[in-house]
């Protein structure tokens, strides 16, 4: 794993409680957190009131210099995420739950409220 | 999120097709996907269209782009589809409305700054454009005078992105566009009274020029075979406006106006490399199958120097589009046909080492290295050929003499009137030219004079002449009796036909 600045976990860390608190406010249950394996990292496990289970990967980003946080989630990141659901399933023993990926884009310019791009089910 | 479609064009050979271009913006994670069999080129315009996009101060979407190019079954290929991808996604993004555009095309590649590039094919893609009942059509304005051509259809030059956008969110067509195009007709500055002496040389080209025979030149190096052969173009009747929209259809499917000045009535004069390749000679390419030097002649002249050195088989190649005056090129991607009517000039030294004309002082070469070296003149091909001209280096009183030979315009008005008696003798015929005359109405409808038939029969019977050869000297002798204003060949046009096919000699 390479070396993250305490910066960018604090950001990263700062994008990941905003998108929680959002999710909460939705009714969904947080059913994990940061949940991590050899082959990387889920950002968030939720439930939603219909029985869902959103896998949701969180990118944060301070400036909008290297474009919107949104567009730095590849399709590669997309694919890994659906290993690392399917990984987190057999873990967790719901094999059979219905699922989806979800992505969110956290915007968080310092002294200004953060922005979020919450894009549902993107697979 | 958003639906919108666009037209645009795409040529297989010289037919354009009709193509759908559809964009759907959907929910996902910011993706871009290309459907409908690109090529690399177009593969790229991604890249282009984004930069494109965000260069005019537009707003690229977040979002799933879906890009579909229907038929989707067509393999396209070209950056053409630029304007169209990128005016649809702005579209299908809400920013501008397209429905009032329903019959209009879009062609153009763009640059990164969101500029409008010209592309090639314009000419045809418009002609196709407008057969398929389109009304107007967007094309870059570098390609207008190209455009220019095309009658009944609306031509919109746009130079940039942004300047499309304004014109389609209702703005005016910008005032410069509205300027006259002057169709340039470039004076050449080869002429045939640069050539010194050379009278006999210069009566075969007329002859050739007259009836569109083809023409064999055969001569030490340096005595100016390339030099005539040049000049055939300025003594041929300048291409009418049909002919020269078809010609510039064909240079512009190859790709050769980017930078010119638009429609040009000099026949073309192509000269091919000795080394170049079958497919460079009559068209081809896996992906796009482009005319080759060939198609590039049509109703010019195709010029191969040192023919003998060509390739086996380049020549060969060339016996179909002599034939049928067309060349069809089968490949994986499908099947193209190009015209190639052209008057095929051949040169040649008369052996390897070129000494071997006259008294052959000076010669090295054995005499199989001779025979053999003109040999590689394939029969059928050489068949082909009605004229065979022996051009030996101008003589000393030639060379001295002052005087100016005739210019290229005095012959050329002998051409056209030759031409026009042709026109009308053959006006109830599908062809217009000696050379095309069969060689069956030859022996019933276009005999020359009964001594001049008893003059080539007695040639047949001396073993001089084949049946084949018989028709050819006929075809000659009614373009030397045009050239001569004579109703029917006479015996002296027959003896002069004789003399054109037959003044090599031995090497013949």
């Amino acid at each position: 794993m390479r070396s993250v600045s305490t910066y960018k976990k604090l950001l990263g860390a700062q994008g990941e409680d905003f998108v929680v608190e959002y999710l909460l406010k939705q009714g969904c249950i947080i059913l994990d957190r940061n949940w991590r394996i050899k082959e990387g990292e889920i950002d968030i496990v939720s439930q939603y009131p219909n029985g869902v289970v959103a896998f949701v990967e969180v990118k944060t980003r301070s400036s909008l210099t290297f474009g919107h946080p949104i567009e730095g989630i590849g399709i590669e990141k997309s694919m890994r995420l659906q290993r690392l659901a399917l990984a987190w399933r057999c873990t967790n023993k719901m094999f059979g739950a219905d699922y989806q990926i979800d992505c969110a884009g956290v915007l968080a310019i310092p002294n200004r409220p953060c922005e979020l791009d919450y894009r549902s089910a993107i697979l | 999120m958003g639906l919108a479609s666009l037209s645009s064009i795409s040529l297989v050979g010289l037919n354009g097709h009709l193509i759908n271009v559809e964009v759907d913006i959907g929910d996902g994670i910011p993706s871009y996907i290309l459907l409908g069999l690109p090529d690399s080129a177009l593969s790229e315009s991604k890249d282009r269209v984004r930069s494109a996009i965000i260069n005019s101060e537009e707003e690229w979407p977040r979002n799933k782009i879906t890009v579909s190019l229907s038929p989707a079954w067509m393999p396209k290929s070209g950056s053409g589809f630029d304007l169209p991808i990128a005016l649809s996604i702005i579209a299908a993004h809400g920013a501008i409305p397209l429905a009032p555009e329903a019959d209009s095309v879009f062609l153009g590649e763009l640059g990164l700054d969101g500029e409008v590039r010209p592309i090639r094919g314009i000419l045809p893609s418009l002609l196709a454009a407008k057969s398929l009942g389109m009304k107007r059509a967007f094309i870059p304005f570098k390609n207008f005078l190209e455009a220019s051509l095309v009658s009944g259809i609306e031509v919109v030059p746009v130079t940039s992105l942004k300047e499309t956008l304004q014109i389609l969110r209702g703005g005016q067509i910008p005032q410069h566009f509205q300027e006259e195009s002057e169709t340039v007709t470039p004076a050449s500055d080869i002429d045939l009274m640069d050539v010194v002496g050379q009278s006999a040389s210069r009566r075969a080209l007329e002859i050739a020029a007259i009836g569109a025979h083809h023409l064999l030149l055969i001569g030490p190096p340096g005595t100016g075979k390339t030099m005539l052969a040049e000049r055939i173009p300025t003594i041929l009747p300048a291409l009418d406006s049909e002919q020269g929209i078809e010609v510039t259809a064909i240079h512009s499917v190859a790709g050769k106006l980017l930078n010119s000045t638009g429609s040009n009535s000099l026949p073309p004069f192509v000269s091919p490399h000795h080394t170049t390749s079958t497919a460079a000679m009559v068209g081809g390419g896996s992906h796009q199958i482009k005319p080759g030097a060939a198609s590039l002649a049509h109703h010019g002249v195709l010029f191969i120097d040192e023919a003998p050195e060509c390739a086996t088989g380049v020549l060969d190649a060339l016996r179909q589009p002599l034939e049928s005056g067309e060349v069809t090129i089968s490949r994986a991607s499908g099947i193209v046909k190009y015209p190639a009517r052209f008057i095929l000039v051949l040169a040649a030294n008369p052996c390897p080492c070129g000494r071997s004309s006259g008294k052959g002082r000076g010669c090295t070469c054995s005499s199989l290295q001779i025979r053999r070296y003109l040999q590689r003149l394939s029969g059928p091909l050489m068949d082909r050929i009605d004229i065979r001209l022996l051009v030996l280096p101008p003589s000393r009183l030639e060379m001295a003499t002052a005087t100016k030979s005739e210019s290229s315009a005095v012959v050329r008005s002998r051409v056209v009137a030759a031409r026009d008696t042709q026109r009308n003798r053959f006006a109830n015929f599908p062809w217009h030219l000696n050379s095309q005359i069969p060689a069956k109405l030859l022996r019933t409808d276009f005999l020359a004079e009964k001594a001049g038939m008893n003059l080539l029969l007695s040639e047949m019977d001396m073993d001089r002449l084949s049946a084949r050869g018989f028709h050819k000297v006929l075809r000659v002798a009614w373009s030397v009796a045009d050239s001569n204003q004579h109703q029917i060949p006479t015996i002296t046009d027959v003896q002069e036909a004789l003399s054109l096919r037959q003044s090599l000699g031995h090497f013949s």
